[in-house]
């Protein structure tokens, strides 16, 4: 076959030619023409919130660009040696090689320290991205149909990041994240029946053993990246295959994506982003320090450090652990059963499966079984985003649990006294929370009616001829109000036989249910409406 | 395209049918969407003057990169560390950082700013395909599967199916069993009940290891207190210290109330209780010598020693295990036998 | 030269006798100082008692320190007893500003220091003659220059648990808490280890002997006279200072620069 560009030799430099010739070598091995076809002018929607998932990605990359760096440097044995580097107050300090090779990298290693922080900082904004991008497809409904099965495998990217994490900052062995792994232990024994087995053989042995950080290395270099690569891929593909959502508004439609295409416009700026998300790790990194692992010192079961936390996306389950009341647990047949432990935990686990679970929870409330592909804006879904609400305050109030002893000395209170309203707010807020957003959601939908019915008010005061002052309003364009119209409600479930003639229980509940979803609800605005409105 | 009212605009499914909307209020006479908007011009495409300073915006952004990443790379020659000193460490720390900062920060903005001041503009449409394949490619996919299943006679052959499957759930198992020696081979519940304190044990000092007298104990003290012997251990140093770490004050007698089981378990006042915590296991190291409360950091839990440190608060279940103590012949503090219950959290088999 | 710029001689005077007498002057003035001064307490040297010192201390203890600790230091329902607390005490609870004590909280917080260091002085010179109790160390035991490492080590296993391993501070049942300990004179470590403020154990030189509690001082010192390597610490609170920083700023931020990504170009 001829090479197409050959006729073009004339008139493109030796650059261009180059790169015709080398474009046609991969073709003829790769078919690679065919997925730039595919791929090369894809268009992507433009939206902010839309792009927290790219951080996401990015801190990801970030994460195993520095994390390469630090395997090189990082010996996660646990055989004890004496310290002799460059930090004066661990000097001849007996301590695990894992921690001595982390202080090495801190110390004496040009760069270790930055490495190690950009490291430890885009794994913090990592998670935060994930929690941050997860709550932006819950509020606008991006998880209906058809990507109901990529938010369980966003979920599972979520698991495999605090996972990650946990695993990453246990690995210098130091005083913080070592009492962190003696709690893990705590709560491993607490399980019925195998719990102690489980703690046996998870740390090798007695805690803490000689075997947990070569260990937690394997599942943080190899095993649980190797796993969260895949399952990214997995997320990526069913992105591309579904292509991404987009908001309302004038010439978006459920059947079509409205936006730039990959080549060049948002190649450019998803390209630019991953620069900035790392120019700006870098930036704090330089600047701040993060995880001070030589104020720790080794770790050690018998000191520990006031304001003891781990990381603060395992905060909601550390402050589970602290809103417990005194003396929950029972011997039942000379068997222990540490309810203290097993009730956060057991209460935890109900959570984050509700929440992986939610779009079908959804989907059978709605009865809905179209595609949807235009994001809803949150006002629209009162309901949802209400319990996305109530559940937001819900982990709230576990994650200020977390930092109990810190809210007592930084804002003059009792320990008690913290832990006792925080133990309140875990019952009272999220259901105020929840009232608190519909109510609010239901307002502004009102008021979104009123503007595109009526116009927004301008400002400007007029006097008519008898006296009275009223406000102009001014009309929306047409395609400012569109993006107000352009929303599906619902209606609650009316109750009906099935075939047999009978109403089952799962019938009574669904349409329970859709009546506590859609009994308040704002209708859509029809032609109708809208001309008489304009006649005013 | 654009003229669907919402909410009835579905895309529709492979076999050609509306999907079932379920309770979605389907709104007649709807208004329709009004298209796309007008194309909105930039200063740069209106302007050769401002499309060239744009240009050079851009490639400024490009130059300062470059000049960060040679600063980061200079800076790692030019701002050594010097063993022991601190601020020659930061030095280095912060500049090479900020020189890739620029360098990163640099090629980004440079790269937006192209994006947005100088690409193409226009906001370009793509159509949906309904996901699931056309009709054609799903009886295709569906012949395909059925002549796999004639071929092979699957469905038919339910012998040679049930055993196949049968044999795939049971090959993995062995890979289950060979982890079992992640852990040695003794009972854990046997060896956790157990701890390196017996009768006549020395009460030492963490982390010296040196014997402790009564009459160094003076009220309102607290002693971070290890088995004698532990500090020389060469191995399972930090294994026994995980349980046999002990917290060791003084209270005035009349401070102090004891059952009577317990009433030789004190000398004059000095009591030793286990440190690790019965909630989870961090040490219950924070001593109040005036309320006499131990107060643990990591979830609050909060013991009051002069009741035989009875949880008063937190999360934790069970009081703290008291060491019975008594001393020597030479004054030096000494337990009298191990604890008499499993020190540190709960487990199932404690109580056997 | 002996040569003015008029060019006349200026005779016997040696044109350096200025600087030279100048010289002179300084140095006598400054050694007379030093010396005379090695008898009032920069919080460096003990305190010499004399019954002047004593009679100044009572006073002092009658005017300020009487309403809640009693006419003769016994105590009263609104403080406790000061006989026998030593001068060590005094030193600590009134040259840290905690005494004279405030409105009644969960405990007696640091405030401005109400006294100088002479009339301190006097105070516990006065207590010290009820009862003996705890005294001045040998300064080379708060000199700041002994075994980093040990000290930090003691620090950790003695102190990190209430003021945490930066000496940041950290919080106690009911309100109380540990204070932060940077920047805090050394000869006020020493004491507060010494007599056990408040709900602070009491370290007697039993349990870290004066060599070892020089040692903890020495690691403190280290903590305030190095630079933070990382950069700014965020208070050395560890997490959660860390977690509510990249929430606010590095996500905040982020977002800000998608906000200005994808708006529109002008």
């Amino acid at each position: 076959m001829t090479n197409t560009l050959d006729n073009t030799k004339s008139d493109v430099g030796r650059g261009m030619r180059f790169t015709g010739w080398a474009a046609n070598y991969v073709d003829e091995r790769t078919s690679a023409s065919t997925a730039v076809k595919a791929l090369g002018r894809k268009i992507f929607p433009d939206h902010w919130s839309f792009m927290l998932g790219e951080i996401a990605l990015y801190s990801f990359i970030v994460l195993l660009i520095s994390g390469t760096f630090l395997t090189f440097f990082y010996d996660p044995s646990m055989t004890e040696i004496e310290y002799e580097g460059s930090y004066l107050p661990l000097k001849g300090i007996e301590m695990s090689v894992a921690y001595a090779t982390s202080l090495d990298i801190s110390f004496d290693i040009r760069g270790g320290l930055l490495m190690r922080q950009v490291h430890h900082w885009s794994a913090l904004l990592f998670v935060a991205a994930i929690g941050l991008h997860m709550l932006r497809v819950f509020f606008t409904g991006a998880f209906r149909k058809p990507r109901e099965l990529n938010w369980i495998v966003g979920f599972l990217l979520f698991i495999l990041a605090m996972a990650l994490g946990f695993t990453g900052y246990s690995l210098p062995d130091d005083l913080l994240s070592g009492n962190g792994l003696r709690i893990i232990d705590g709560m491993i024994k607490s399980f019925p029946v195998v719990g102690v087995w489980f703690s046996y053989l998870f740390f090798g042995g007695e805690f803490p053993g000689t075997e947990v950080i070569p260990r937690l290395y394997v599942l943080h270099i190899m095993l649980l990246p190797a796993i969260l690569i895949a399952t990214l891929a997995i997320h990526m593909v069913l992105l591309v295959v579904n292509k991404h959502t987009q908001f309302a508004g004038p010439g978006r439609t459920n059947d079509n994506v409205v936006g730039s295409p990959v080549l060049p416009v948002f190649a450019a700026k998803a390209g630019g982003f991953f620069f900035l998300v790392f120019g700006v790790i870098m930036l704090i990194a330089s600047l701040f320090t993060i995880n001070p692992i030589w104020n720790y010192g080794p770790y050690d079961p018998s000191p520990v450090s006031a304001g003891t936390q781990p990381d603060w996306y395992i905060g909601f389950a550390d402050g589970a652990l602290r809103l417990i009341p005194p003396g929950l647990e029972f011997v039942a047949f000379g068997f222990t059963w540490p309810i203290n432990i097993l009730l956060p935990t057991v209460i935890l686990g109900v959570f984050i499966v509700l929440v992986a679970l939610y779009p079908f929870f959804e989907a059978w409330v709605t009865g809905d079984k179209r595609e949807h592909h235009i994001a809803d804006r949150p006002r629209n879904a009162p309901t949802r985003t209400a319990i996305g609400a109530a559940g937001v305050t819900f982990y709230a109030v576990l994650w200020a649990a977390a930092s109990s002893d810190l809210l007592a000395t930084h804002f003059a209170l009792s320990i008690e006294g913290v832990i006792g309203t925080l133990q309140a707010l875990f019952f009272l807020a999220p259901v105020a929370a929840y009232i608190i957003t519909k109510r609010t959601c239901l307002a502004l939908q009102r008021k979104d009616r009123e503007i595109v019915l009526h116009g927004y008010e301008s400002g400007r005061i007029v006097r008519l001829p008898g006296g009275e002052y009223i406000e102009v309003h001014e009309q929306l364009s047409d395609y400012e109000r569109w993006k107000l119209l352009d929303y599906t409600e619902y209606q609650p479930l009316t109750v009906r036989p099935n075939d047999k003639g009978r109403i089952t229980v799962g019938t009574r509940v669904r349409a329970g249910l859709s009546r506590w979803f859609f009994e308040d609800r704002v209708l859509p605005i029809d032609t109708k409406e809208l001309e008489d409105a304009s006649k005013h | 395209m654009a003229q669907k009212p919402p909410g009835t605009d579905v895309v529709t499914g492979a076999n050609q049918e509306e999907r079932d909307p379920g309770t979605a209020v389907m709104v007649a006479d709807s208004p329709v969407n009004p298209g796309l908007p007008p194309e909105h011009l930039r200063i740069t495409d209106l302007d050769p003057k401002e499309e060239k300073k744009a240009e050079r915006r851009i490639a400024m952004f490009f130059a300062l990169s470059i000049f960060g990443s040679l600063f980061a790379a200079t800076s790692y020659i030019i701002f050594p560390i010097i063993p022991g000193d601190m601020q020659s460490v930061r030095l280095n720390n912060m500049f090479v950082g900020l020189g890739a900062s620029v360098g990163l920060l640099g090629v980004g903005i440079g790269a937006v700013h192209w994006a947005k001041s100088l690409m193409h503009g226009h906001e370009l449409v793509e159509e949906r395909h309904p996901t699931s394949g056309t009709e054609e490619e799903r009886a295709t996919a569906v012949e395909m599967f059925s002549q796999a299943n004639r071929e092979s006679g699957f469905t038919r052959r339910s012998l040679v199916r049930n055993t196949l499957i049968g044999a795939l759930i049971a090959t993995p198992i062995p890979a289950v069993v060979l982890f079992r020696d992640l852990a040695p081979a003794e009972d854990p519940t046997v060896v956790i009940k157990k701890t390196m304190w017996a009768a006549g044990t020395r009460l030492a000092q963490d982390p010296s290891g040196i014997p402790i007298k009564a009459s160094q104990v003076t009220i309102g003290s607290a002693f971070q207190v290890i088995p004698e012997g532990l500090a020389e251990l060469e191995y399972h140093r930090l294994e026994e210290k995980a349980k046999a770490a002990v917290i060791l004050m003084r209270l005035p007698i009349n401070e102090l109330n004891e059952s009577p089981e317990r009433e030789s378990w004190s000398y004059q006042g000095i009591v030793a209780y286990s440190k690790i915590c019965t909630h989870v296991g961090c040490p219950v190291a924070l001593y109040e010598q005036q309320t006499h409360h131990l107060l643990c950091p990591c979830h609050q839990s909060q013991f009051d020693v002069a009741n035989q440190c009875e949880v008063i608060f937190g999360p934790a279940a069970r009081a703290l295990p008291q060491l019975p103590i008594t001393i020597d012949a030479e004054g030096y503090l000494i337990a009298q036998s191990d604890f008499t219950e499993p020190v540190g959290p709960s487990f199932w088999e404690r109580e056997r | 030269m002996s040569r003015s710029p008029a060019g006349r001689r200026t005779g016997r005077r040696h044109p350096f006798m200025g600087v030279a007498l100048l010289l002179l002057g300084l140095f006598a003035t400054g050694g007379l100082y030093a010396a005379t001064s090695a008898g009032i307490a920069q919080a460096s040297t003990p305190p010499v008692s004399t019954e002047a010192l004593i009679d100044q201390g009572e006073k002092l203890f009658m005017a300020n320190c009487a309403s809640c600790h009693g006419m003769s230091g016994e105590g009263s329902q609104a403080g406790p007893t000061v006989i026998g607390v030593g001068a060590l005490s005094v030193d600590y609870q009134v040259g840290t500003g905690r005494m004279p004590g405030a409105a009644s909280g969960p405990q007696a917080a640091k405030k401005t220091v109400q006294f100088t260091q002479p009339q301190i002085d006097a105070m516990g010179a006065w207590v010290a003659s009820l009862a003996p109790g705890p005294g001045f160390p040998d300064p080379k035991y708060y000199a700041g220059d002994g075994d980093v490492a040990l000290g930090a080590e003691l620090f950790r296993i003695n102190c990190a648990m209430c003021h945490n391993v930066a000496g940041a501070g950290g919080a106690l049942t009911e309100g109380k808490y540990a204070p932060h300990l940077r920047d805090i004179q050394p000869i006020h470590v020493y004491g507060a280890m010494v007599t056990g403020p408040q709900s602070m154990p009491v370290f007697n030189d039993q349990n870290l002997t004066p060599e070892q509690k020089n040692d903890v001082i020495t690691y403190l010192r280290y903590l305030d006279e190095t630079p933070a390597v990382g950069g700014f610490s965020l208070g050395s609170l560890g997490p959660v200072s860390e977690g509510l920083f990249i929430w606010l700023i590095g996500l905040g931020g982020l977002i800000a620069v998608a906000i200005w990504l994808t708006a529109r170009s002008n």
